[in-house]
């Protein structure tokens, strides 16, 4: 048996064929999911991919966050479903109050795209459990918003929670604070980051890397073994 | 003000028109009121002045352009050729793709971020419209020099416009150039390429046929930006003082048309169009008369329907205006209901703006008076002919004679060593990552290879790996020296860039940027140019699919470098097999493939070294480079070779300092006996490569090349952790990276 996992297009979101390919290579059932469209399709996890939903007008996110189909997200992932929030979806999440803190422009105000080394910080999450806490991965980062701010108390809180799920290792490429790259929230279901697990699932592309398949390994075995 | 309608031109036929303002010239005025026999109409008068612009007419270069359906080569590929929005080659498995390169360089020097933009999402629509999905973007910049102060200006924003407008739809940038050098410093060239795939039974033509069928507009509301672009900014001469122009340039909104693009291919998908056709420069006036003169000729439009984002607009405004991210389809009735339906979905606007009759004219109305009433090749296809004057200038002799290779060489091993470092940290040669990091080359997740490898290349079909690959090089310096042999060497070095990835080239777009037409001098550079490059294509295989030409990059009484750009377009059966830059193999052996010779005029040495142009730019030999790229695909096929890197500015030396770079593993080179060491480091003799071969291949590899007649000599060895050219000198690699990687964000960071 295996797991069927959803991918939301909003308007402007550019990696969800990304996101349905590195389901399937991870050997989930991938399933589109539409932004208008508050039925879920029966689907055990969702990815919110990345791009720019809504133009990322107003505020990267921020628009995202009232659509129809993000209304039935974020009920059901209060209520335990895991989804996966890749870069906007990482926004999406900050935005919708999923997840705390939010995102600014880079510090150095440029559009980034590089391969970005990350120390896993913890496997206590749905989508981190087939790596070890503490290793080091490389995976595409692309954004212009991934300036990840909190105030001080909820960055503390974090970290003495373990909820820090993934930081930046020898560049912190846009000015997070504490290099932080990816949040949990505390059940450990909803999980965001900056950088890009669905561009390094094969070695023929992108930077050749499969460092970012074990996203979609550990939420599907997770899911296998329910 | 009264409406300028077509009754109303009938009856006062001597009233004053602004043609000279909106850039007609008397002429053409006059032959406008031939055709119709009555004045035009101010409706009618702004459609010509766009259309016959330079831009749009291609008037001045249309007598140079027709060698390119002459001399055409033998080519089974060729779907669709020029003369559509973008030319089709067939890739096999029942693929095509469709690709082109555009200029959108005056916009881009009077407001960079949305000129460039502007730029990516013209060049987008027009591979949209030939009905392929858009897969991948390429980028070939210039700017004046480096360091100066408006080159400070123009880049980040040009930069900043193609990252912020390309990263937006989603489309890997996969490949380009950024050249800097004065001669181009009042008018940098922005040019964008897109490559699009489909199946063969999904190409789109931009016709309106079948009397009855509707006129869809779809897409942005039409605004205010942008009015004149084609005819004002692309077409004249910029003047170092004069009014600012910016209102001609449009304004880009790069969601939006990421929305256009998935809306289109849903109704390509559901068969719902019978013609197509994007809106860029000259917006309706060009959809509307392009549509209607290759299809039957009829066709009747309310101009009064059209959305505004500016009620104020005048008919006019509305007809020239070159507001983004608009296309106009050609749908039958009954299938009109569902295109609005996925429009809707996709929360694009739509309007039916009017429909195909069986008449021959093109005729519109305003609030039901008609305002135009012309037959419409007369405005699209039949504009003026120019045959301009054209002489070799004055000056060529001397600047050919003014020999590069005899400036002063380095005298020792430590100037050799110091000079290498110069190059490769000059630049032109330093590494583009500040620039290229700017672009998402990830997104689709089909990326094989991008910048700075010698070829872009994605993948296209999942299952069986098919893919396609482009490379687009262009020597302004070559071109100047001599530009028929310029063009030729701008054609090969793609073709080789192309070859060196693994892929098979195809066929070529070219974006020909040149100075004033009105310049004789210029008209010969562009004349000799396109005829080399006709030449080139014709002996090679790789016919001219389509492309743009620019003209008036030029400021007062200097014109740019001619610079004609070439695309090339590969394909590749299995893009596991593609062949990177990097040395990546400790005691892999490295073979130089190719001639060398003492040719160093138009080079990168002769450039960073003395500042010089002179001589003659190296010899082409374009059966040796069809040669070359037949060893290096059959190479990489049959995994003979792990890495390979064209050899073109800067010599040998860039190119092994580039391939150790990127894999991070160092080289000893031995110089060739029958060569000099400066030579054989700096010399940009063309119909070269260079070469990472497994010890296990060696004999095999030199066997198909000593077999196939190709000069084949091993210079050295992957190995350590510097470049060793022995006997002269070594430097630590570190030393090397920081020299080719700090230049650029010291000065544009």
């Amino acid at each position: 048996m295996t797991a069927r996992i959803g991918v939301v297009t909003f308007p402007g979101t550019l990696d969800d064929q990304d996101s349905l390919r590195a389901v399937r290579t991870a050997g989930a059932e991938p399933v589109s999911l539409w932004h208008r469209d508050k039925d879920l399709k029966q689907v055990d996890a969702v990815v919110l991919a990345g791009g720019f939903s809504y133009g990322d007008y107003l505020r990267a996110g921020a628009i995202a966050r009232f659509s129809p189909v993000m209304e039935t997200i974020i009920e059901q992932a209060k209520a335990g479903l895991p989804v996966l929030g890749i870069c906007n979806g990482f926004q999406i999440l900050t935005e919708a109050h999923l997840l705390p803190g939010g995102m600014l422009q880079n510090n150095h105000l440029h559009f980034i795209c590089r391969e970005q080394k990350l120390r896993v910080e913890t496997s206590g999450t749905a989508w981190t459990a087939d790596y070890t806490a503490g290793q080091e991965i490389r995976i595409p980062l692309k954004n212009m918003d991934g300036r990840y701010v909190a105030d001080e108390r909820t960055l503390d809180e974090l970290e003495a929670e373990g909820r820090v799920a993934f930081r930046y290792l020898d560049v912190n490429p846009n000015g997070s604070l504490r290099d932080i790259a990816g949040i949990t929230n505390a059940a450990g279901n909803v999980v965001g980051l900056m950088p890009h697990p669905e561009h390094a699932v094969e070695p023929l592309v992108g930077t050749g890397r499969t460092d970012g398949l074990g996203f979609f390994t550990s939420i599907l075995k997770k899911l296998v073994n329910a | 003000m009264t409406l300028d309608t077509v009754k109303h031109a009938s009856e006062t036929p001597e009233a004053e028109q602004p043609w000279k303002e909106l850039g007609l010239k008397e002429d053409e005025y006059a032959r406008i009121r031939e055709i119709l026999g009555r004045r035009p109409t101010g409706a009618e008068l702004a459609m010509y002045s766009v259309m016959w612009s330079e831009h749009c007419s291609y008037k001045s270069s249309k007598v140079h352009l027709k060698q390119f359906g002459e001399k055409v080569p033998v080519n089974d590929a060729m779907l669709v050729g020029i003369g559509e929005n973008a030319g089709v080659v067939d890739v096999g498995q029942g693929y095509a793709v469709t690709f082109k390169v555009e200029s959108h360089n005056h916009p881009s020097y009077i407001e960079p971020y949305q000129g460039a933009a502007t730029g990516v999402g013209g060049i987008v629509r027009d591979i949209l419209a030939m009905g392929a999905r858009p897969v991948a973007v390429v980028d070939p910049l210039r700017f004046g020099a480096a360091d100066h102060p408006d080159t400070r200006r123009v880049l980040p924003g040009v930069v900043a416009g193609i990252g912020g407008y390309g990263n937006c739809l989603g489309l890997p940038n996969i490949g380009g150039e950024v050249v800097f050098d004065a001669c181009y410093q009042g008018n940098p060239l922005v040019n964008a390429g897109c490559i699009g795939v489909m199946k063969h039974e999904d190409i789109h033509l931009a016709k309106a046929s079948g009397p009855g069928n509707k006129v869809i507009l779809y897409g942005a509301r039409t605004g205010g930006d942008g009015i004149g672009g084609v005819s004002v900014l692309a077409s004249e001469t910029f003047e170092s003082t004069g009014p600012a122009k910016r209102p001609a340039v449009q304004v880009g909104d790069p969601f939006q048309e990421k929305l256009l693009i998935e809306c289109t291919l849903e109704i390509f998908r559901e068969q719902l169009v019978a013609g197509i056709q994007d809106l860029g420069g000259a917006g309706l006036s060009c959809a509307t008369s392009e549509l209607a003169s290759a299809g039957s000729g009829g066709m009747r439009v309310e101009l009064d329907t059209v959305p505004l984002r500016d009620s104020s607009l005048s008919p006019e405004e509305i007809l020239m205006s070159e507001s983004q991210e608009r296309m106009c389809a050609i749908v039958e009735p009954d299938k009109v209901d569902r295109f609005l339906e996925i429009c809707e979905k996709w929360d694009v606007i739509a309007t039916v703006i009017g429909e195909v009759t069986d008449g021959s004219q093109l005729e519109i109305f305003w609030h039901g008076e008609q305002i135009v009433d012309v037959p419409p090749r007369t405005v699209a296809h039949e504009g003026p002919v120019y045959n301009r004057p054209y002489a070799r200038p004055a000056w060529q002799d001397a600047l050919q004679a003014d020999d590069a290779n005899k400036l002063a060489r380095p005298a020792d091993a430590a100037e050799l060593r110091e000079q290498v470092l110069k190059l490769v940290s000059s630049p032109n040669q330093a590494s583009k990552s500040w620039i290229t990091d700017q672009y998402d080359r990830f997104v689709q997740g089909n990326t094989v290879l991008a910048m700075p490898e010698d070829a872009g290349m994605v993948r296209i079909d999942e299952k069986t790996n098919l893919g396609v690959a482009m490379a687009t090089d262009g020597n302004g310096r070559y071109a100047k020296l001599d530009p028929y042999t310029g063009a030729q060497l701008a054609l090969a070095e793609s073709y080789r860039n192309v070859a060196a990835s693994g892929a098979k080239p195809l066929a070529i777009s070219d974006c020909l940027n040149f100075g004033s037409p009105e310049d004789p001098d210029v008209m010969w550079q562009f004349a000799e140019a396109t005829r080399g490059l006709a030449d080139g294509c014709l002996q090679l295989g790789t016919p001219v699919t389509g492309g743009n030409v620019s003209l008036y990059n030029q400021t007062g009484e200097t014109a740019i470098h001619p610079t004609p750009v070439v695309a090339v377009l590969g394909v590749i059966d299995d893009v596991t097999r593609r062949t990177p830059v990097a040395f990546a193999e400790e005691g892999q052996l490295l073979y130089l493939l190719g001639d060398t010779h003492e040719e160093l005029g138009g080079s990168a040495w002769s450039q960073v070294i003395h500042d010089h142009l002179g001589g003659m730019p190296p010899k082409v030999d374009l059966e040796r480079e069809k040669l070359l790229a037949e060893i290096l695909i059959s190479a990489s096929r049959d995994g003979m070779i792990d890495a390979a890197h064209d050899l073109s500015d800067g010599g040998l030396i860039q190119a092994v300092t580039e391939s150790c770079l990127r894999g991070g593993k160092g080289a000893r080179l031995v110089v060739p006996d029958a060569l000099d060491s400066f030579v054989f480091l700096f010399s940009e003799s063309a119909g070269r490569a260079v070469v990472s071969v497994p010890r296990s291949e060696e004999l095999r590899f030199t066997d198909m090349c000593g077999a196939r007649g190709l000069p084949v000599t091993r210079i050295g060895v992957v190995d350590g952790d510097e470049i060793e050219v022995q006997g002269e000198f070594s430097i630590p690699l570190s030393e090397l990276r920081t020299a080719h990687e700090k230049t650029l964000p010291g000065l544009f960071a």
